[in-house]
């Protein structure tokens, strides 16, 4: 003791850092990456791998060489965003495709707009949506689960790919999910195609509750979307089972859980307010149905995340919390 | 146990109370006092004694200059030595009384036995003026001169006096210590304010995690209130264990479930609330004629290798009761006067212990070395944790931009300087430190305007 310090109050701080809150979201993405490598194989470990090493050492470039400050990485905010924009990828799209959605999504959503925290729109979704509008052909390429140690690799359309193309063929969706076999423990348990991510309901719901637990997040944007996708599909396959899919199937299948449970309840481009946060989801879920029944991708949840994405500096401007002893 | 606890916000800091099983023991008296002039809220006292001038223990050495102003008395008995600025534990200068001591000599109208006196005198007045002369000020921090707060404005009527016993500072156990050890004391001192006041209910709230003082205080309330009518209608509420329960604003809302308005007093809702520590000291000042001349104090942290609960006179110097225990051990980083949340940094040790001080910590450089600041990245802790419903983040922002009229519609003004913020903040942003500035300089255009 030489020196003592003098410094304001509070002289003790949470041990939660932001390094922990990331380090807490790459645990909670683990076991969806690891039913991910299980199901499609060793090319879904290359995407991943690919994906969380651009994505770190763009980071650092950037920050070290391109604005000369100190490197943001220890954050693991890269990793999360690496992790994120694996898992929303088929697992067949080449290495190069990958490296330029880290490219978009670091740099470009990310860095651009000032690094963590100041981007408007999620940076692992902008990077997909990239590839999506730039590389369709790789982007709806997708493997069909053959097991880590599955011999050849087959490739066919996702379930919302194939009711889309189906009703647009003039068939109706009872016919189709029995022509295929669809099933609802098949689309919780292992899966049908799909991104990386959206092999295995169960893995990305537990990683969920384990953001919960943590209270890294709260449930209410989460729920909110799920509730909205399953009231909007309740009503549309009310009124006409033959052309709409039911609330359950639009549960399970797509990157309806990836999204909501993941990428809409990013801290830096959700709201901050839990009234804000309900409205950001119903207009997730809303958006989201609206693109499966009517648009012509066969799914909608990114776009309809980035959409509302931008809404959220407004929902901040009107959302407050109730102040003490304020009406 | 039952799970009251106010409605917004909060925070759960380890308690690190590792002191409770301290019992009080009285500090031997220091060769040297300096009574500071200023140790309450409000003017300075006058001083009444002059170099030469010899004291007794008890005696009044400096009357209240104003309304809001406090009695001070002499914590030792000796010589006076002069009145002259020392520096407090910040630093600056303030003007003190300096007595040498000698021997420990009391005033013969104090009663120094432990008979208990449990009656409960009709006369409010009378109570409250006893109260004044003994120059008792608030002791859960603030220091506002207790008969000042006791002083209702017309037409205002007090439903409920709450007890503060929360002690909801970690690491703090003094409170805990009085209510185990001086239990009765405290209870007749509730019933002393509750007639002074004129209150029909008082509560003494305690947090959960000192289950001892709730079943203490429960069972002399009890005993008290088979005997003497005057002690009906106080009662013992237990609290969740989340800081700031012993905000004042938060027990408020967590016992009667009413808020204060923003720039309100508790008795806009009916209500008044009294620290443990001060209604032992009515009791003291008003059934035993013992004026406010020492208080307990903590002294505590993981790297201080003798914690305990002591009995300081007012003016000790801090490093009297330091040195006493051991002195400073090496690995400190950090002293601070009260507790970890809102307590000050303790600048110089030569500085003397006032009425209000409760605390001595010693934290490692590890414990409470501030990370370095890195962007928000909206996870909206701040706000969750903040008890006023404040939203931190925004005001933080508005501070930076210098932007005085949203920082008074965002409630700048609300702050109650808890620290939840700043201990909350996974990015290590300085929130309080901003936000504090902002507060006042807000404070300031609302007083020029209600001036105008």
């Amino acid at each position: 003791m030489d020196k003592l310090i003098v410094s304001p109050s509070p002289h003790i701080h949470t041990k939660t850092t932001t390094r922990v809150l990331m380090r807490d979201v790459v645990i909670a993405l683990l076991p969806a990456a690891i039913v991910s490598v299980v199901f499609y194989g060793w090319d879904a470990l290359l995407v991943l791998g690919v994906s969380v090493v651009s994505c770190v050492l763009l980071e650092y470039l950037i920050t070290r060489y391109l604005l000369k400050r100190p490197s943001t990485v220890g954050d693991l905010s890269a990793v999360v965003t690496g992790m994120l924009l694996a898992l929303n990828l088929p697992t067949a799209t080449p290495w190069w495709v990958v490296f330029i959605g880290a490219l978009v999504a670091i740099g470009i959503a990310k860095m651009t707009f000032g690094g963590l925290g100041q981007n408007v729109f999620n940076p692992a979704l902008v990077g997909r949506v990239f590839l999506l509008v730039s590389f369709p052909t790789y982007m709806t390429h997708w493997e069909i689960p053959k097991g880590l140690f599955g011999v050849d690799a087959v490739t066919g359309a996702t379930p919302l790919g194939i009711i889309k193309e189906g009703l647009m063929q003039g068939s109706t969706i009872p016919d189709l999910m029995a022509q295929h076999g669809y099933t609802y423990s098949q689309m919780l348990l292992a899966n049908l195609g799909g991104s990386a991510g959206e092999a295995c309901a169960i893995a990305i719901l537990a990683g969920f509750v384990y953001l919960l637990i943590r209270k890294v997040i709260k449930p209410w944007i989460t729920l909110s979307i799920l509730g909205t996708v399953a009231a909007t599909s309740c009503i549309f396959w009310l009124a006409d089972p033959a052309r709409f899919t039911d609330p359950l199937f639009n549960l399970l299948t797509g990157g309806i859980l990836l999204g909501s449970c993941f990428m809409a309840t990013d801290y830096v481009t959700s709201p901050m307010n839990t009234k804000g946060g309900i409205l950001f989801g119903v207009g997730i879920g809303f958006i989201t149905m609206m693109i499966r029944y009517f648009g012509s991708y066969p799914d909608g949840i990114s776009f309809a995340i980035l959409i509302m994405n931008a809404t959220v500096p407004l929902l901040n401007i009107w959302f407050h919390q109730k102040k003490y002893g304020r009406a | 146990m039952a799970r009251r606890t106010f409605s917004i916000g909060g925070i759960h800091p380890a308690d690190g109370k590792i002191s409770r099983e301290c019992a009080i023991k009285a500090l031997p008296l220091p060769a040297t006092v300096h009574i500071a002039l200023s140790q309450h809220l409000g003017a300075p006292a006058k001083p009444l004694v002059a170099a030469g001038d010899k004291v007794k223990v008890g005696q009044p050495i400096a009357e209240p200059a104003g309304f809001v102003s406090a009695f001070i008395h002499s914590s030792v008995s000796g010589t006076v030595k002069g009145i002259l600025p020392c520096q407090d534990l910040s630093g600056n200068r303030q003007n003190c009384i300096e007595i040498a001591v000698e021997g420990d000599e009391w005033l013969e109208t104090i009663d120094r036995s432990d008979t208990l006196v449990t009656d409960i005198p009709e006369d409010a007045k009378g109570i409250v003026e006893k109260i004044r002369l003994g120059g008792v000020v608030g002791l859960g921090g603030a220091t506002f001169p207790t008969h000042v707060k006791l002083s209702l404005p017309p037409g205002k009527k007090c439903e409920m006096l709450i007890i503060n016993g929360c002690e909801c500072e970690p690491y703090l156990t003094s409170d805990f210590r009085t209510l185990l050890e001086k239990g009765e004391q405290v209870v007749v001192g509730a019933a002393l304010l509750k007639q002074a006041l004129g209150a029909d209910q008082a509560t003494i709230a305690i947090e959960d995690n000192k289950p001892e003082a709730i079943d203490h205080i429960q069972r002399i309330v009890g005993q008290m209130r088979a005997k003497n009518p005057k002690y009906a209608g106080i009662e013992v509420l237990p609290l969740v264990k989340k800081y700031p329960a012993g905000g004042e604003k938060q027990l408020i809302d967590a016992v009667m479930r009413r808020q204060v308005r923003s720039g309100g007093l508790p008795i806009d809702v009916g209500a008044v609330v009294q620290n443990v520590c001060t209604a032992l000291a009515v009791y003291d000042a008003v059934q035993k004629n013992k004026p406010l001349i020492d208080n307990s104090v903590t002294v505590t942290g993981e790297c201080f290798p003798k914690q305990a609960n002591l009995l300081v006179r007012v003016g000790t110097p801090l490093r009297a009761i330091v040195d006493y225990l051991g002195g400073i051990p090496e690995e400190a980083a950090k002293i601070i006067s009260g507790g970890p949340m809102m307590g000050k940094a303790v600048a110089n040790l030569d500085a003397p212990t006032l009425k209000g001080t409760g605390g001595l910590l010693f934290l490692t450089n590890k414990q409470t070395k501030r990370m370095p600041e890195s962007h928000c990245i909206r996870c909206g802790k701040c706000a969750d944790a903040c008890p006023m419903g404040l939203e931190p983040f925004l005001l933080y922002r508005l501070a930076k931009a210098g932007n005085m009229e949203a920082l008074e519609e965002n409630a700048a003004q609300d702050c109650v300087q808890c620290g939840c913020c700043l201990y909350t903040c996974p990015a290590g942003i300085p929130l309080l430190d901003l936000i504090r500035q902002a507060r006042s300089q807000v404070m300031g255009i609302i007083k020029a305007r209600a001036a105008k």
